[in-house]
């Protein structure tokens, strides 16, 4: 397709006559008067400006922004997209009705227009300020005044804001981060921002000033609980997908807790257009979803049960396309592609047997370089142990260098040991859906095992063959008799059981979708999404469904494999981003935080536990959880080195280093000293210790408060220190943490300075202490990918952002120099200490063989930083230069280059022509002085938008992986993307190794491509897609396997809560918020056009069965209530809903159309009034192979979907 | 013959995704502005539903459309124009606000500037008519996604006129649930009642592509047109007094371009297209007696625009040689006519609309898959049309006057096409049977899968 496409072949001519009819019955065209004028100026324009949104959608949707009389008017989708081929769909018109509205916000009433400062604190901030002259001295007096602190924290979210002036503003910010920094330390001032893909150089701006000054960079995809957590558990990589024109290449798709239409709305036609090509469709929803609509079938599984239908279908597969008959083609993908044919060690239990730890090399007496990171299988031809290539024992040694790659050799892995087995022994398996707590129970089945170096051992794939209870003859245990016996698991009946969905159906679908992919060669692919990715155990869910995808050889096939489609993102151009956004070009690393777990502690939500986390234990374990709470837990992983823990000590990390350097050691070793000592503690273990509280928080394209804050209204109360509707008793005592100190008191308003900067008034804004004015998408430049498509966009200015707003990137770039100023007398140059977990693609993952659990704190082993406990980096930091830095490309990326997922760059070209295209600063430095030369500089500096990199790093890859690889690059070698370039229209991407898929020669985007085309290993264990995981806590959760696990009884852990007042009718309903389709996230909500296409604001949606049950009619008002807090909100009653579970969709603010709520008389709160966090502890795990972490890459997750709520009729009568 | 040309539209019902795009970019363009807060050109509603108005299929109630006299003839249904002008002042068939629904503002600055307080500030209601604070009770699209249907969308008119067998399937029950989205935008019909109830003839059909629109000079706000149009797609601004209505954006149609909805259709399901027609036999085509012979009529009355007769005709008519080239092009024509997958909404109103819809598809009731025992091939993936959620009788009281057998005849030609390409995608064989059963050869369902399937945008309009 063309710049523009052609016009409608027609054209008006004339305007000459009228004509009525001959029966007098209608008028032709009358005289050509000008009356019509009207219509055409209300079309004319002045100008188009290309731009797209930042918003957390995937979007990234290239749109014509219409301007007239230097005002914005309307938006329209672009159409000029580069071309998929003639054979398949475009990608044009992307968009949707909420981008469609953006434009509103523009002018809109509640636009922030200037810099505001609630009243009550900018008093107190004029007047100390006056009387001390000193900002940061001022600061220090109003914080450190429990009484002045406590009458500005309680004003939180009461309205009362006072316009201020950008000077003012940036001032108290500024002195506040001083005065956090120099008292407090670093790591208490905090930055929260999401979604780089979404809006780069504004993400970067305040990331990258937080890293300069040593600040606390939260992460978001695992705190909003998109992160699929058994993606890196099963592929070691975090989210890969394939783009939406691929699933046009798939014969059989299943939707699968994903609402394509309603949360990938651009992308949706390629669904439903696939489907004449002869796709088939599936939707699997618990209510009548609007993706339902344009499916062959709908199954509809209770919510939560999702893992039990997927573990029943994996039953039929194994079943018919293993057992029953073999598939050439699917053996032949298990072998290569999966750790299927590898050998686990069996453990003696009781008079059987259990699954332990994968068999490797140093089982076999072998002493080579990390010989225990080289996993083990059976060769079929010779019955002989054989370790491939491509374990992560090749991948981090010497040894390994071109052996890297999944190349077999002659090597026939078996992946049963049916033929060679020297015995048939029982082994026992964890299920969950028997058994008194959450702990499930076990079951015994056998397995072919062999003797093997002294070992008795299986092969994956036969403990998976009794996983999912496919019985073989001859071997021992309970099996199904066939797919009715609803009294085993997996089987279909069993399925039925739990679901809902009929046996007949979960087998048909099964068969279908195996069949479809043996005759397509892997072309079956399940998109999934929210819906199975928010509960507590959705890393089971999602394990069920991989293993789905990858028994039937699709991933790694186009139109094949997982489609992960929820908080997904993909910045294109990864490695310039994060390596300027976290100033890696100055210092490295930064402190990047695990983001649930930091909500956790800061919000306090830790002390309102109703169960420990070794309820979660399998009898499998050996008690490694016992009596931990979840807090423990959370503990243990941060002083293993597994996981973040910011803040980290329970001392200023800067005192730190100045006590090493008088004392005259080293840093690390002093602080290990101290730690060994008992002298030094991490703050996770005193979170309400007012030394241990985060100060100074920052958020910026974010809604924390009102969308994303799980357990919101512990946040208001703890957090904030304002009112807050929690009703929730705190821990007995009997089942508090153990290792963290309980202060009778819970502290309440840790946080000194709430800072939102947005154009829109959020709850984030509600609640700040200081609200900066935004500019918004149509007024500033910037860069946006997603991974939807392959194409890099830019925003642009349609007009200069009105009133006082201002970009992101000025206003941290303002911000940097203030501080700076204030920096040079309250700090100058200090040492920073960093405790830095045990990191992904780097060789910490040899850290922890086997997985093994060694404590030094409980005498396991000693504290050796990077093995045992995290690494100690002490970092200088000129804090009367942070501005400067800010505004320059630093010395490091001269000299040591960028590094993404293990490949390392060499970008010296880049930089001279950075230098040129941007000018300089300082010394020499490529200037970063504007947004514009930030968008320049990671477009250069990312192998995606410049060919040159792609071909360097794919044949840095090639030396490690001994395959060729570099070819993949060549058609692209001289393409540079540039700014210039985005900002004239789409631009499709270079195939580089910072992702797996490849779009080479015009092909779609899938993920994985690249393992299985160019036998490059996945970055795991075994260097295969793992089935099996044998990390000490994952025995302990009965979770080395696909397992199906139920969702949290929550009424057990927390009782009734209902009220039962008056004998008021009430029902308890299973609490879902699905995204919704009238915003993205809290944004468009207060839109005048989404809130007239709804119902004009928050409501529940419930079926007629419950409505009836408490005399609820459509549109009644409703509360909503259980012990986290209370909503007030109109009912929508309607029949797809199933009977006992209601929806508030996703982020509804409390900021339109919200009452007060009956039963707390304070206003109702957010969809997140009536959730909380709760962490699982599988998700805490490092230092071992995939299980390292990185950021967005491994953690907890802010599961929501597994909780439950009271729902009654309330008074019509409202009050706001 | 007298042949005119029609700009036109097909909607395919089967990929509309219900995401309302088209109603925003088209409210953003032309109707965000004083007096029409509760105007929506185009609008998307669920089915079942009553509908944007209310009820406004039930032309027992707002005597919309045409129907024949005695004597066979066509008369408004509103009555004859005596008596029309007589209820100038006081027309009994006019919707109220209420009809529609009381559009909403916000005091959105409170968030901004509310004094301190002892609660966090809130956005509340405000009517856009009086400024005052109200309740929210109905809205633009109240229905969507089924919301409230089991207590309103029994009053769909459809619903009512199903044959008693079909009516039992139709339960608001969790189980039986069934839905689709319908956009609509005016009709502009070839037989528009507006244009002929208008009493000062401010309404007109544009001679060169058949537009209706409203001069805004003429009009004297007496609304007749708005009763008139079975479809209520005529609105009154209640600023000007005078009545507004779709104008198939024709400062853009006339620059070359499609119209706002249809550009912005992110489910790609609009076409637009000129179709040439035969002014002569519209009066007669519009007054066949047997409503189920409408859609045929309609069909009739449309010309052949690669037949040379009607080529020189048109030539002969001032219809230039490039339009002749666009009507020859034309997805809509090819759609409607050569390939009958697209039906007219209401036929029975007798306006002869000229935007078109393909029906939709949709799962199957899981009960009847599951009761077959033959789903054990796992290579027939496909059910049966009969087995689909949506009843046919349903469908046909929207697109066929009632005519099961013309919607059935389109569901089976979409689901012999998927079944064909099934097959030639997967195991690259031709699906003969399935040709057979829908009177297609193997070129029109490659044809017809590239216009729907592939849509490449100088395909679409």
């Amino acid at each position: 397709m063309g710049a523009m496409p052609d016009p409608l072949p027609f054209t008006r001519r004339f305007l000459t006559r009228a004509e009525v009819s001959a029966d007098g019955r209608t008028l032709h065209q009358i005289d050509p008067s000008a009356w019509d004028r009207f219509y055409r100026d209300r079309w004319a324009h002045d100008k188009v400006v290309r731009s797209t949104h930042g918003v957390n959608c995937t979007g990234s949707c290239s749109w014509q922004v219409f301007v007239k009389d230097g005002l914005i008017t309307w938006e329209h989708q672009a159409t000029d997209y580069p071309s998929v081929g003639p054979e398949s769909p475009e990608y044009e018109p992307r968009g949707c009705p909420r981008g469609a509205s953006f434009s509103w916000y523009t002018y809109s009433p509640s636009r922030v227009r200037y810099p505001y400062v609630r009243g009550v604190l900018l008093d107190l901030w004029r007047e100390a300020r006056q009387r001390l002259g000193d900002p940061v001295a001022a600061w220090a007096e109003i914080t450190g005044d429990p009484g002045k602190a406590r009458t500005y924290k309680r004003a939180r979210g009461k309205g009362g804001f006072v316009r201020s002036t950008w000077d003012e503003v940036t001032e108290l910010v500024a002195a506040a981060h001083v005065h956090t920094t120099k008292a407090h330390g670093p790591d208490r001032v905090v930055g929260f921002s999401p979604i780089p893909a979404m809006s780069m150089a504004s993400f970067a701006a305040g990331t990258r000033y937080h890293s300069l000054i040593g600040g606390t960079l939260l992460s978001f995809y695992d705190w909003y609980a998109d992160l699929p957590v058994a993606s890196p558990q099963v592929w070691g990589d975090q989210t890969d997908v394939p783009e939406s024109a691929d699933w046009w290449n798939s014969s059989y798709l299943v939707m699968w807790g994903s609402n394509i239409p309603v949360t990938r709305t651009p992308d949706a036609h390629f669904l439903t257009e696939a489907r004449y090509r002869g796709t088939k469709v599936v939707a699997v929803s618990p209510d009548y979803a609007d993706n339902v609509k344009f499916a062959d079938d709908w199954l509809a599984p209770h919510p939560g049960t999702d893992g039990a239908l997927a573990m029943a279908m994996g039953h039929v597969v194994l079943t018919e396309f293993f057992r029953d008959r073999e598939v050439p083609y699917f053996t032949g993908y298990a072998r290569r592609y999966t750790d299927l044919p590898f050998l686990v060690c069996l453990e003696q239990r009781g008079d059987g047997y259990q699954a332990g730890k994968f068999l490797t090399s140093t089982d076999l007496g072998d002493d080579e370089e990390s010989a225990a990171f080289r996993t083990v299988l059976l060769d079929d031809r010779t019955g002989e142990t054989v370790v491939p290539n491509g374990t992560l024992g090749h991948r981090w040694s010497e040894s390994g260098k071109g052996n890297w790659n999944l190349d077999l050799g002659d090597v026939e892995p078996a992946l049963t040991l049916y033929r060679w087995a020297d015995e048939h022994v029982p082994v026992d398996l964890p299920r969950f859906d028997e058994g008194a707590g959450e702990g499930g129970t076990t079951l015994r089945r056998g397995v072919p095992a062999l003797r093997v170096g002294g070992r008795l051992v299986t092969t994956v794939f036969d403990l998976l063959m009794a996983q999912y209870g496919v019985a073989r003859d001859g071997l021992p245990g309970s099996w199904p008799q066939s797919y009715e016996d609803s009294m085993q698991p997996c089987t279909p009946a069993w399925a039925e059981e739990i679901t809902s969905v009929p046996a007949a159906t979960t087998a048909r679908i099964a068969r279908e979708f195996a069949r479809n992919a043996e005759r397509s060669q892997g072309r079956s692919m399940i998109a999934m999404g929210a819906g199975t990715n928010h509960w507590f155990h959705s890393d089971t869910i999602y394990r069920a469904f991989l293993a789905l995808v990858m028994l039937t050889g699709c991933q790694g096939r186009n139109g094949g494999g997982w489609a992960h489609y929820v908080g997904q993102e993909k910045a294109r151009p990864v490695t310039g981003m994060q390596h300027l956004a976290f100033a890696f070009d100055w210092q490295r690393p930064t402190r990047h935080m695990a983001g649930t777990a930091f909500w956790y502690l800061a919000s306090d939500q830790w002390r309102y536990e109703g169960f420990r986390a070794d309820e979660l234990a399998n009898p499998l374990g050996k008690g490694l959880l016992r009596g931990k709470a979840f807090a423990d837990c959370n503990a243990q992983a941060a002083r293993l080195g597994w996981l973040p823990s910011h803040p980290t000590f329970n001392r200023n990390p800067l005192d730190l280093a100045d006590e090493a350097r008088r004392a005259g050691s080293s840093v690390a070793e002093h602080i290990v000293g101290e730690l060994k000592a008992g002298r030094l503690r991490f703050a996770a273990e005193q979170p309400d210790d007012p030394a241990n509280f985060p100060r100074a928080l920052t958020v910026w394209r974010a809604n924390l408060l009102g969308s994303s804050g799980k357990g919101n209204e512990y946040f208001l109360r703890h957090l904030l220190g304002t009112d807050a509707a929690v009703r929730s008793v705190e821990t007995a005592e009997s089942q508090r943490p153990h290792e963290l100190d309980w202060t009778e008191d819970a502290p309440e308003g840790k946080l000194d300075l709430l800072t939102t900067i947005d154009f829109r008034m959020t709850s984030t804004a509600l609640f700040a202490d200081v609200v900066l004015p935004a500019a918004t998408w149509y007024e500033k430049h910037d860069l946006s990918s997603t991974d939807m498509h392959p194409f890099v966009h830019a925003f642009n200015p349609a007009i200069a952002p009105p009133w006082q707003a201002r970009t992101d990137y000025d206003t941290f770039l303002a911000l940097a120099d203030r501080f700076s100023a204030l920096a040079t007398d309250h700090l100058g140059t200090r040492t920073d200490v960093l405790a830095v977990p045990l990191a992904h693609d780097t060789p910490d993952e040899l850290a922890q063989p086997g997985g093994r659990v060694r404590d030094w704190k409980h005498g396991e082993c000693e504290p050796v930083p990077g093995r045992t406990m995290p690494k100690l980096v002490p970092i200088e930091r000129d804090y009367a230069a942070i501005g400067e830095k800010m505004r320059a490309i630093g010395p490091l990326l001269d000299t040591l280059g960028t590094t993404t997922k293990g490949i390392t760059y060499d970008v010296g070209p880049e930089l001279a022509y950075l230098r040129s295209q941007n000018g300089v600063r300082g010394d020499n430095r490529p200037s970063l002085a504007t947004a514009e030369h930030m968008c320049e500089a990671i477009l250069a500096l990312s192998a995606t938008t410049n060919g040159r990199l792609a071909g360097q790093g794919f044949r840095t890859l090639e030396r490690r992986t001994g395959t060729r690889l570099a070819d993949l690059a060549e058609e692209n070698e001289g393409k540079r993307i540039t700014f210039e370039d985005t900002r004239k229209g789409p631009q499709p991407v270079v195939t580089s190794p910072e992702w797996s898929g490849s779009e080479t020669g015009g092909r779609r985007y899938s993920a994985f491509v690249i393992n299985v085309e160019r036998d490059k290993p996945w970055h795991t264990l075994t260097g295969r897609q793992q089935f099996f995981v044998d990390h000490d806590w994952m025995i302990e959760l009965g979770e080395q396997l696909p397992v199906y696990r139920p969702p949290l009884n929550m009424h057990s852990h927390f009782g009734d809560q209902t009220l039962g007042e008056d004998g008021r009718a009430e029902v308890t309903v299973r609490y879902l918020t699905p995204h919704s389709k009238w915003s993205i996230h809290s944004e468009y909500q207060d839109n005048a056009y989404m809130l007239a296409l709804s119902r004009g604001g928050p409501t529940i949606w419930m079926s007629t069965v419950d409505a009836e049950k408490i005399g609820v009619a459509d549109n009644d008002w409703v509360e909503a209530y259980n012990r986290n807090g209370v909503v007030a909100a109109r009912a929508v009653v309607s029949h797809r809903m199933p009977a006992g579970t209601v929806f508030m969709y996703h982020a509804k603010d409390r900021n339109v159309n919200v009452p007060r709520t009956e039963l707390s008389g304070k206003r109702g709160g957010t969809h997140n009034s009536l959730t909380r966090l709760l962490l699982k502890p599988s998700h805490l795990i490092g230092g071992y192979g995939q299980f390292t972490y990185a950021f967005n890459y491994y953690g907890p997750t802010g599961n929501q979907r597994d909780e439950v709520t009271v729902i009654r009729r309330r008074s019509q009568e409202v009050t706001y | 013959m007298r042949p005119m040309a029609q700009v036109a539209m097909v909607m395919n019902l089967d990929k509309c995704i219900g995401c309302h795009t088209c109603s925003v970019t088209c409210k953003q363009t032309w109707t965000n502005r004083d007096g029409t807060e509760y105007v929506w050109f185009n609008n998307v509603e669920t089915k079942p539903g009553i509908g944007y108005p209310k009820h406004y299929e039930d032309q027992e109630r707002w005597k919309g459309g045409w129907e024949l006299d005695r004597k066979g003839r066509l008369r408004l249904r509103s009555g004859s124009r005596v008596k029309r002008l007589a209820s100038l002042f006081a027309n009994p068939d006019l919707p109220s606000i209420d009809d529609y629904y009381e559009p909403i503002t916000y005091d959105y600055d409170t968030l901004l500037k509310a004094p301190a307080g002892p609660h966090t500030p809130v956005i509340r209601p405000k009517s856009a008519l009086t400024g005052k604070d109200t309740a929210i009770t109905w809205g633009a699209n109240w229905e969507d996604d089924l919301g409230g249907a089991a207590e309103h969308a029994g009053g769909d008119p459809n619903l009512a006129s199903l044959p008693p067998e079909a009516a039992e399937r139709v339960r608001f029950e969790f189980e039986r649930t069934f839905m689709f989205h319908l956009p609509r935008i005016c009709e502009h019909c070839l037989n528009p009642a507006c244009v002929s109830a208008c009493p000062s003839g401010a309404m007109y059909k544009r001679e060169e592509d058949g537009i209706v629109l409203v001069d805004q000079d003429r009009c004297r706000g007496w609304r007749m047109c708005v009763s008139a149009c079975p479809y209520k797609k005529v609105y009154v601004n209640h600023h000007t007094g005078k009545a507004e209505k779709c104008t198939f954006c024709f400062p853009r149609i006339e620059a070359g371009q499609p119209t706002v909805c249809a550009e912005t259709c992110v489910g790609r399901l609009r076409y637009l297209g000129l179709v040439l027609y035969d002014a002569d036999a519209v009066t007669a085509a519009a007054s066949v007696p047997d409503e189920r012979d409408l859609l045929e009529a309609q069909r009739a009355a449309f010309l052949d625009p690669a037949d040379p007769a009607v080529i020189e005709a048109a030539l002969a008519a001032g219809i230039p040689a490039d339009w002749l080239d666009a009507a020859r092009r034309s997805p809509v024509y090819e759609l409607a006519v050569r390939h009958r997958v697209a039906l007219p909404l209401h036929p029975e109103y007798r306006t002869m609309p000229m935007v078109w819809y393909i029906p939709p598809l949709s799962p199957v009731l899981d009960a009847v898959s599951d009761m077959d025992g033959d789903n054990t091939d796992p290579d027939d993936v496909f059910h049966a049309i009969r087995d689909l959620r949506i009843p046919m009788e349903y469908l046909a009281s929207l697109f066929s006057a009632g005519d099961v057998d013309v919607v059935a005849g389109v569901l089976m030609k979409l689901s012999a096409m998927r079944g064909y390409m099934r097959a030639r995608t997967l195991d690259g064989t031709v699906a003969d049977d399935l040709l057979t059963a829908t009177g297609m050869s193997g070129a029109d369902v490659e044809r017809l899968y590239r216009l729907l399937a592939i849509a490449k945008y100088d395909e679409r309009y």
